[in-house]
C-alpha cells in the first residue's frame, strides 16, 4: 500500500498534533528512542576501510617502486628478520590477550578484563620500544635510497597507528576503572579499541609480508 | 534576520520548534539543515573566489601575449582557480551541501547518523579553504602546478606554496571521508523502518555510490599526497626522478583518487537531477531499477578506469588497451540513465520553471560532455588532443554544464524549502538564459582551440587562436553576469519573496511533507513513510503504471 501518495494526508507536518506535545520541553517530542540504534562501530569500521585504503596505497607504491625503479649500487631489500619477527608475535599476541579482556568484560569481569588490557597495552609498548631499536640499529636513514623512504614511510605510518592504539587501550583500561564507564553491556570504547587494534594487528601482518619477507 | 519570517512560521504552524537567529549558522550546530546550509553558503562564496580566477584566466587569454599578469601569476591563478572549484565548491556543494539537508529527510530520520562528526566534517572547510587562498600572498610563493600538482614539477615549484596546498587538500580529503562515513551509516543505518533499500529516492543511492568512492579512493590521495609533501619538506625521494624515484607512481596514484572524484562530482548530480525531473515532469522517475544499478555500476568502474588520464605518461600498451576498454563502458551506466531521463520526461506534463530549464539544460551539456569523453578515451585520439585546450572543454562541460546547472536547478527547486520562500522566475530565466549562452560560448570554442593544438595551462598561445580564444572570453564574461541575478534573486526573495507554503511543487518526497522550512527534528509527528517517492500521474491505491516503482504490501 502507498501511505502517502495522497497529497490530501501530506500534511502531516504536525499542526494536527495537540498542543501540549508541541509545547513540550523535550527536544524530541515525537519518537526517536526505540529506532535509533547504536552504529558507531559501524562508522568505525567504515573508517577503518578508509585508514586501509591509504596503506593499499603506500604498498601499491612500495611494489611498483620495487618492480621498475632500480636500488643504486650497494644498497639492498635484505633486513634483519629476528627482531621483525618477534614484534609480529608481540602484535599477534597482543590482538589475542584484547580478545580476552573483551570477553572478560562481556561476561562482566572488569577485573579480569583490566588485566588483560594491561597486558595488551604493555605489549603495544614492547613493540614501539623493539620497533625504536630497530630504527637505531639499521644502516640507513629517511633519504638513503627509494627503498630506505618507503621502508619509514610504511613502518612509520604504522607506528603511528599503534601509538595511538596504545593510548586508547591505556584509556579504556583507565574507564574500567572508574565506575560505570565501562559496563558488561555498555562498552562501546573497548570495543572501538579493540576493533581498531585488530585493524593495526592486521595490518602489520600484511606488512610484515611484503616489507621483510619478500 | 532569518531567512523566513519567524511569526509568520509560528503562526501556520503553533509551536514550531526551530531556533530562530542567523547565528547558527555560524554556530557548531548538529542540525544536518543547518550544516546543509553552511555548506551551501560556504561553498557558494568559495564559487564567487573561484570565478574571479577564471575571470583573470579569461581576461589573460583574450590575448596571446602574457600581458595582464605574469606567467608565474597565471600558473597560480590556475591553480587555485582548479582547487578552490572541485575541492572548495563542487565536491562540498553537491555533497555536503544537498546530502546533508536532504539524506536524513529521504531516509526518514531526524538527522544524520553521527551529527557530531557532520559538523567537524563541515568546519574543516573553511580553515582548509583560508589555508589554500592565503598561500597566494607567501612571498610570491603559491602553488602553481595545477590542481594535479604532478611531480617533478611540484618539486621544482615554490616550496611553501605547495607545501600549504598540501595541507589544505589533505584537511578537505579529511572532510570528505568524514562526510562519506557518514552518509553510508545514515543511509544504510538509519532509514526508518518499513522503508526498503528499492524505496528510497534516487538521490540516496546516488549519495551512498558517492561515499564508497570517497571512503574508498581519497585515503589513497591522501596518502600520496603525504609522500609528496615528504619529497618536499623531507628530501625523500619518493618522486624525484634525481634521487631515483618514480613520478608514474605519483600519477596512478593521484589519479586512482581524482578519476572517481569526478564521480564523487557527478554522480550526486545524477541523483539531484533524478528528483527534479519527475516533479516538475508529473511523472514516475522511468527505470527505477535500472538507475541504481547503474550507479552502481559507475561506482565499480569508476575505481578501475584511472589511467586514461596518462595515455602519454610512457603507459605500456597492454594497460592503454585495457583503461581504453574499461573507460568505454562506462558509457554504458551513463547512457541507461541519459535515456532513463528522457524517457521521464516523455509524454509529461512538463512545467519549464528555472528549476526545469536548469535540469533539461543539463542534460543537454552532459551528453555532449560525455559523448567528448568516449572520445577522447579513444587512445589515438587522446593523444593528439592530450593536453590541449579539448580537455579543458570536455571537462567544463561534465563539471559546470553537468554538475553546476544541477546545483543551480536544486537551488530553484530546493529554496523554498530552504527559506519558505520562492525564488522569482524572471530572474531565474534570466539566470539561467545567460549562464546557458554563456556557457557554451565559453567551452564549446575550446575544443576547436585543442583539436588545433592549443596546449592548456599556458598564458601565451599562437596568435592564429585569438578570434575563438575572445569568443570564449566573451562567454566567460556573460558567466560572470549571470552570477548577478542569481544573487539579487537569493538576496532579495530571503526577504520579500512569494510565501511557499509547504509543498509548492505538490512534490512526493519526504522533505515536503513537513513544513518549509522544516523544525528542528524535521517532522512535528512521525516521519512519513514514502514508498513510492515517484508516484505522479496516477490516482492514489490504484496500480502505478510505470513497473518501475515498488509498493510494500
Amino acid at each position: 500500500m502507498t501511505i502517502l501518495s495522497n497529497l490530501a494526508d501530506s500534511n502531516l507536518t504536525g499542526s494536527d498534533l495537540p498542543d501540549s506535545e508541541l509545547t513540550s520541553t523535550n527536544p524530541h517530542p515525537t519518537d526517536h528512542a526505540p529506532s535509533h540504534g547504536d552504529f558507531r562501530l559501524f562508522g568505525l569500521a567504515t573508517f577503518l576501510v578508509a585508514d586501509g585504503m591509504t596503506f593499499a596505497g603506500f604498498f601499491a607504491a612500495y611494489l611498483t617502486f620495487r618492480a621498475v625503479n632500480p636500488l643504486p649500487e650497494g644498497s639492498s631489500y635484505e633486513l634483519e628478520l629476528l627482531l621483525p619477527t618477534i614484534n609480529t608475535v608481540i602484535l599477534v599476541v597482543s590482538s589475542l590477550t584484547f580478545h580476552q579482556a573483551g570477553k572478560a568484560c562481556r561476561a562482566n569481569q572488569l577485573a579480569k578484563a583490566r588485566s588483560w588490557l594491561m597486558v595488551t597495552c604493555g605489549l603495544g609498548v614492547a613493540f614501539l620500544a623493539s620497533q625504536m631499536v630497530e630504527y637505531f640499529s639499521l644502516p640507513f636513514g629517511l633519504t638513503d635510497n627509494l627503498f630506505a623512504s618507503t621502508f619509514y614511510a610504511l613502518t612509520g605510518f604504522h607506528g603511528l597507528h599503534v601509538t595511538l592504539g596504545v593510548i586508547c587501550i591505556a584509556i579504556v583500561t583507565l574507564q574500567t576503572r572508574s565506575n560505570g564507564r565501562i559496563t558488561a553491556t555498555d562498552h562501546f570504547g573497548l570495543e572501538a579499541a579493540e576493533l581498531y587494534w585488530h585493524f593495526v594487528d592486521g595490518i602489520w601482518v600484511v606488512l610484515y609480508g611484503i616489507l621483510y619477507l619478500l | 534576520m532569518t531567512l523566513a519570517n519567524p511569526s509568520e512560521l509560528a503562526q501556520s504552524h503553533p509551536g514550531n520548534l526551530q531556533p530562530q537567529g542567523w547565528l547558527r549558522y555560524f554556530s557548531f550546530s548538529l542540525d544536518h539543515k543547518v550544516i546543509g546550509i553552511q555548506y551551501l553558503v560556504c561553498g557558494f562564496i568559495f564559487y564567487l573566489i573561484g570565478g574571479a580566477l577564471a575571470g583573470v584566466i579569461r581576461t589573460e587569454l583574450a590575448s596571446p601575449m602574457a600581458d595582464f599578469v605574469s606567467r608565474e601569476t597565471y600558473n597560480e591563478v590556475l591553480t587555485l582557480h582548479g582547487t578552490v572549484m572541485i575541492f572548495l565548491w563542487i565536491v562540498p556543494v553537491v555533497n555536503g551541501g544537498f546530502g546533508n539537508y536532504l539524506i536524513p529527510f529521504y531516509v526518514g530520520a531526524r538527522d544524520m547518523a553521527f551529527p557530531r562528526l557532520n559538523a567537524v566534517a563541515f568546519w574543516l572547510i573553511p580553515p582548509a579553504g583560508i589555508l589554500l587562498i592565503s598561500s597566494y600572498f607567501l612571498a610570491g610563493a603559491a602553488a602553481q602546478s595545477g590542481w594535479t600538482a604532478y611531480p617533478p614539477l611540484s618539486l621544482t615549484t615554490p616550496a611553501a606554496g605547495q607545501v600549504v596546498w598540501i595541507l589544505s587538500v589533505l584537511l578537505l580529503g579529511g572532510s570528505s571521508i568524514f562526510g562519506g562515513i557518514n552518509f553510508i551509516a545514515t543511509i544504510l543505518k538509519l532509514r526508518r523502518p518499513g522503508l526498503g533499500l528499492m524505496q528510497m529516492p534516487m538521490y540516496c543511492w546516488a549519495m551512498l555510490g558517492t561515499s564508497i568512492l570517497v571512503v574508498l579512493s581519497t585515503p589513497v590521495l591522501a596518502g600520496t599526497l603525504i609522500m609528496l609533501s615528504f619529497d618536499i619538506i623531507a628530501h625523500t625521494g619518493f618522486f624525484n626522478p634525481a634521487l631515483g624515484g618514480n613520478v608514474v607512481v605519483y600519477q596512478h596514484l593521484f589519479w586512482f583518487y581524482s578519476h572517481p572524484a569526478v564521480y564523487i562530482m557527478v554522480l550526486p548530480a545524477f541523483g539531484l537531477v533524478s528528483e527534479i525531473l519527475p516533479v516538475h515532469a508529473r511523472k514516475p522517475l522511468f527505470g527505477y531499477v535500472t538507475m541504481v544499478y547503474s550507479i552502481m555500476a559507475i561506482v565499480v568502474l569508476g575505481l578501475i578506469v584511472w589511467a586514461h588520464h596518462m595515455f602519454t605518461s610512457g603507459t605500456p600498451p597492454w594497460m592503454r588497451l585495457f583503461f581504453t576498454i574499461a573507460t568505454s563502458f562506462i558509457a554504458v551506466p551513463t547512457g541507461i540513465k541519459f535515456f532513463n531521463w528522457l524517457a521521464t520526461l516523455w509524454g509529461g506534463k512538463i512545467a519549464l520553471n528555472s528549476a526545469m530549464l536548469f535540469a533539461c539544460a543539463f542534460i543537454v551539456n552532459f551528453v555532449f560532455g560525455g559523448i567528448t569523453g568516449v572520445a577522447l578515451a579513444q587512445v589515438p585520439f587522446d593523444i593528439h588532443v592530450h593536453d590541449t585546450y579539448f580537455v579543458v572543454g570536455h571537462f567544463h562541460y561534465i563539471v559546470y554544464g553537468g554538475t553546476v546547472f544541477v546545483v543551480f536547478a536544486s537551488l530553484y527547486h530546493w529554496y523554498p524549502k530552504f527559506t519558505g520562500r520562492m525564488l522569482n522566475e524572471d530572474l531565474g530565466r534570466l539566470h539561467f538564459l545567460l549562464t546557458f549562452i554563456g556557457f557554451n560560448l565559453c567551452f564549446a570554442p575550446q575544443h576547436w582551440l585543442g583539436l588545433n593544438g592549443m596546449p592548456r595551462r599556458v598564458a601565451e598561445y599562437d596568435p592564429s587562436f585569438t578570434t575563438l580564444n575572445q569568443v570564449s572570453s566573451v562567454g566567460a564574461l556573460l558567466m560572470a553576469i549571470s552570477t548577478i541575478p542569481l544573487l539579487i534573486n537569493v538576496v532579495l526573495t530571503a526577504f520579500k519573496g512569494e510565501v511557499a507554503g509547504d509543498n509548492p511543487w505538490n512534490a512526493l518526497t519526504p522533505e515536503w511533507l513537513t513544513s518549509s522550512p522544516p523544525p528542528v527534528e524535521n517532522w512535528l509527528g512521525e516521519a512519513p513513510l514514502v514508498t513510492e517517492p515517484y508516484g505522479y500521474g496516477h490516482t492514489p491505491g490504484k496500480e502505478p503504471s510505470s513497473p518501475s516503482v515498488k509498493q510494500v504490501a
